[in-house]
């Protein structure tokens, strides 16, 4: 399911050039293209007219942004107080042994990006993994495991 | 769609939309709520789809397949409720479907082994099950009912009503006047009275002209809560009413929605929900005939717990870091854009169209004086029924947990209840008995058990706060210096580090925490920490570092034996910390089936096949693998 992205001229054409949109465009950029590059914040910047240094600070404030490439899938492992009681912690270091990678880092063939979430909201099913946009209950490392070889 | 002019048109259009709807229409709901979703729900709603889009089916009327927001219910999804045969399915999942379609849809029968059954007793529908009998549905009418997607749907059910009302019958200051009379309080945690804020608004904007904002905080940072994720995505229209409404009352032409982007299906249904409001004239120029001029844009936040903070949320709107700035001038004084702004939580927004529809006197009568209302709640953790409730408020914790949840599965009790998120405390079983003098009934409802009451002042009297309502259980395998460490290690990773006293404060606590847990310090730190905790309470600058310290406060407060257990005895009597334990394998259940010791990432456990394994204790690294995947539970935790 490859589309072709946006152009970035695009993206910025939909705001109007004011400082209020920043987080929208950095918003929109981080989803098409999976993270911010420094030409891109530039380009950002200019058009709503804000120093980088603020934007900056505002990409890097903020946990949905990344300034450097993630992977193709993300696994975001939920960290919510109820996912803890049930044990995502452990699930969470199983999966780090598996894919090879620590938390908050991406595998070398960009594949997939290991990461946590505050809380999806899903408590009852604790504990839950997303991954990309869809939610997997009750999880565990060979349920995942299951989930990653279809995508 | 045409834009509906006034009141009498709106009647008009819903009248008629209930005329065409045929009665014995089967509808089949199928639950798209958050915890069925992560059970698969959607491929069950698919499966319905197709089931009756494919075959023939010789029902009279084609069934009519819904796809709701949460029913509630969620340890018993994937949801699907039938009327008007009143069935209530509870774990079906793809393969059921065809089953359900023929017995139920066609042949008008019930498939008994869908139906929830409890200590033998089987229910057929929704309504008889102890844990919907006692809630009282409010605000989540329409969730579970209504396609959220579907504003037809939504006006059938009664949207838009006390919109219609409020121009034509009341003036802006006698909505103003309801909402105060109502005692409804702010539902986000704070529990600060709605009517009070928006008064101070509409002063300040009297004295100061120009423009007045309104924003709903959908920022629901709160692990373990997912009340205001469910109104978005199953009744959005119930929060756009209300914020309408409220800019009637306060003189407001622009509202924002703030939304978690860790919710991606509550932002697609707002906005869905946006796009229909403005087509049938509920948003845009002269609302209903009203003169109103008022629109909506959605938000969607970044990703910082701090946004759920008032000011840190204008700091967001306008494009900046999320950080939170003294109080007082409060928003409702100059909030965005240096405006009077008034901010109220998703819920709130959601409980005005029913204060403005029966009235502030009825509205006051729920609930208890001073907590008025109800209040959702998320049931989660260990506790049977986990899932999303509506109480009134002041009901019993004792009640809360053991007749809607369930009580803890094979335990007498629950342990503690953790309410409010990382804001709030740990709150003990054995409290029922301590605070007797707090509750607040009104004397027509004294319990006849003295528990502690659900309800704000309650809430607070016992060193936690309401907070915007997840109520996490926890058993006797939790262990409450672990619960207290986790949300330390949270707030200290979300502080935005501009005020002294939470960066460093947080982090020095979870010092003493990191200790406690090895099994390190001397009961003078429990005191040292506690002081610290303190200054916390005293010194920060928002509500996210006063309010940090409470889940140690509390804990130490109810549990002090649980620390000293850690620190004098080096021992955690949960079974949770992971350098006070020891796994070990118990040689009369062990079957030897070798899954263990395939799983061990340290290879520390051996044995021979189908003879009884065993686990290096000086190389195990206590991950817990060989418990998880141990199918016959030989491995124990000492």
């Amino acid at each position: 399911m490859q589309k072709t992205p946006k152009t970035i001229d695009s993206i910025l054409a939909g705001y109007p050039p004011h400082p209020q949109n920043l987080i929208s465009l950095l918003q929109d950029v981080q989803a098409e293209y999976n993270y911010i590059s420094p030409e891109h914040l530039a380009l950002i910047c200019d058009h709503v007219g804000v120093p980088v240094t603020q934007a900056w600070a505002v990409a890097t404030f903020y946990k949905s942004f990344s300034l450097e490439p993630r992977g193709e899938h993300e696994i975001k492992v939920c960290l919510g107080t109820t996912c803890h009681l049930k044990g995502a912690n452990r699930l969470l270091e199983a999966c780090e042994r598996d894919l090879g990678v620590a938390r908050g880092r991406t595998t070398e063939d960009l594949r997939f990006t290991l990461d946590t979430v505050k809380c999806v909201g899903a408590c009852a099913e604790a504990p839950v993994v997303m991954v990309d946009r869809d939610y997997l209950g009750r999880a565990s490392l060979g349920s995942l495991k299951k989930q990653l070889k279809r995508r | 769609m045409k834009r509906i002019k006034n009141a009498a048109e709106l009647q008009a259009l819903r009248q008629s939309l209930l005329a065409a709807q045929d009665p014995d229409r089967p509808v089949v709901r199928v639950c798209l709520g958050p915890g069925c979703l992560a059970l698969g729900a959607e491929k069950v709603a698919r499966a319905f789809k197709s089931a009756i889009r494919n075959k023939k089916i010789k029902a009279k009327v084609r069934p009519l397949i819904k796809e709701t927001g949460c029913h509630g219910f969620c340890s018993q999804g994937t949801l699907v409720s039938l009327s008007p045969a009143n069935l209530f399915y509870v774990r079906v999942k793809p393969d059921d479907v065809a089953e359900i379609v023929e017995s139920s849809l066609v042949q008008g029968q019930t498939v008994e082994r869908l139906l929830y059954s409890d200590n033998g007793t089987r229910y057929r529908s929704a309504a008889e099950i102890p844990f919907y009998r006692v809630q009282q549905k409010i605000i989540l009418k329409n969730v579970g009912v209504i396609d959220p997607l579907d504003i037809n749907d939504a006006l059938r059910a009664g949207a838009y009503q006390s919109l219609a009302k409020t121009p034509a019958e009341m003036s802006p200051e006698e909505v103003l006047r309801t909402v105060e009379v109502s005692g409804l309080r702010g539902r986000g945690g704070g529990g600060f009275p709605t009517g009070f804020k928006w008064r101070r608004a509409v002063d300040n904007a009297r004295e100061n002209p120009g423009p007045v904002y309104l924003i709903a905080n959908g920022e629901e940072g709160d692990p373990g809560a997912f009340m205001d994720r469910a109104i978005m995505e199953g009744d959005p229209h119930a929060v756009i009413e209300g914020m309408v409404i409220g800019a009637y009352a306060l003189g407001a032409n622009q509202g924002f929605l703030y939304v978690r982007h860790e919710y991606p299906i509550a932002i697609q249904h707002l906005s869905i929900a946006l796009q229909q409001a403005r087509a049938l004239g509920f948003l845009g120029k002269n609302i209903l005939g009203s003169g109103l001029d008022f629109d909506l844009q959605i938000n969607r936040g970044a990703g910082a717990y701090v946004c759920g903070e008032e000011t840190a949320i204008i700091a967001s709107l306008e494009g900046r870091v999320g950080e939170p700035r003294t109080r007082p001038p409060f928003p409702a004084q100059e909030g965005l854009w240096g405006r009077p702004t008034i901010i109220n939580n998703v819920e709130t927004w959601a409980n005005v169209p029913h204060i403005i529809d029966q009235g502030a006197a009825w509205y006051a009568r729920l609930g208890v004086p001073h907590s008025t209302g109800t209040k959702i709640f998320s049931l989660v953790g260990k506790v049977k029924n986990t899932g999303l409730v509506e109480v009134p408020m002041g009901i019993s914790l004792g009640r809360l947990v053991e007749e809607i949840g369930g009580g803890v599965p094979g335990q007498e009790r629950f342990k503690a209840v953790q309410t409010g998120g990382p804001s709030g405390g740990i709150i003990p079983y054995e409290l029922k008995e301590a605070f007797t003098d707090y509750h607040y009934h009104p004397p027509d409802l004294i319990p006849e058990k003295k528990e502690i009451s659900v309800d704000f002042d309650s809430m607070a009297q016992t060193g936690s706060i309401m907070g915007g309502g997840g109520m996490i259980v926890m058993d006797d395998h939790d262990c409450v210096v672990d619960v207290a460490r986790y949300f330390l290690n949270f707030l200290q990773e979300e502080s935005c580090g501009k005020c002294l006293p939470c960066r460093l404060g947080l982090k020095g606590m979870l010092e003493f925490l990191d200790r406690f847990a090895r099994g390190q310090g001397a009961p003078e730190d429990i005191v040292a920490l506690e002081s610290l905790g303190q200054a916390l309470v005293d010194g920060s600058l928002c509500g996210l570092g006063r309010a940090a310290p409470n889940p140690v406060l509390t804990s130490i407060r109810y549990f002090k034996d649980e620390y000293l257990a850690h620190i004098v005895d080096h021992h955690c009597p949960a079974g949770v910390c992971r350098d006070l334990i020891t796994y070990s394998i118990d040689p009369g259940v062990c079957s030897g089936c070798g899954l263990c010791a395939a799983d061990c990432p340290e290879a520390c456990i051996s044995g021979k096949k189908k003879k009884a394994h065993v686990i290096d204790a000086a190389a195990c690294i206590r991950c817990g693998a060989c418990q998880a995947v141990c199918p016959v539970d030989a491995v124990h935790v000492a």
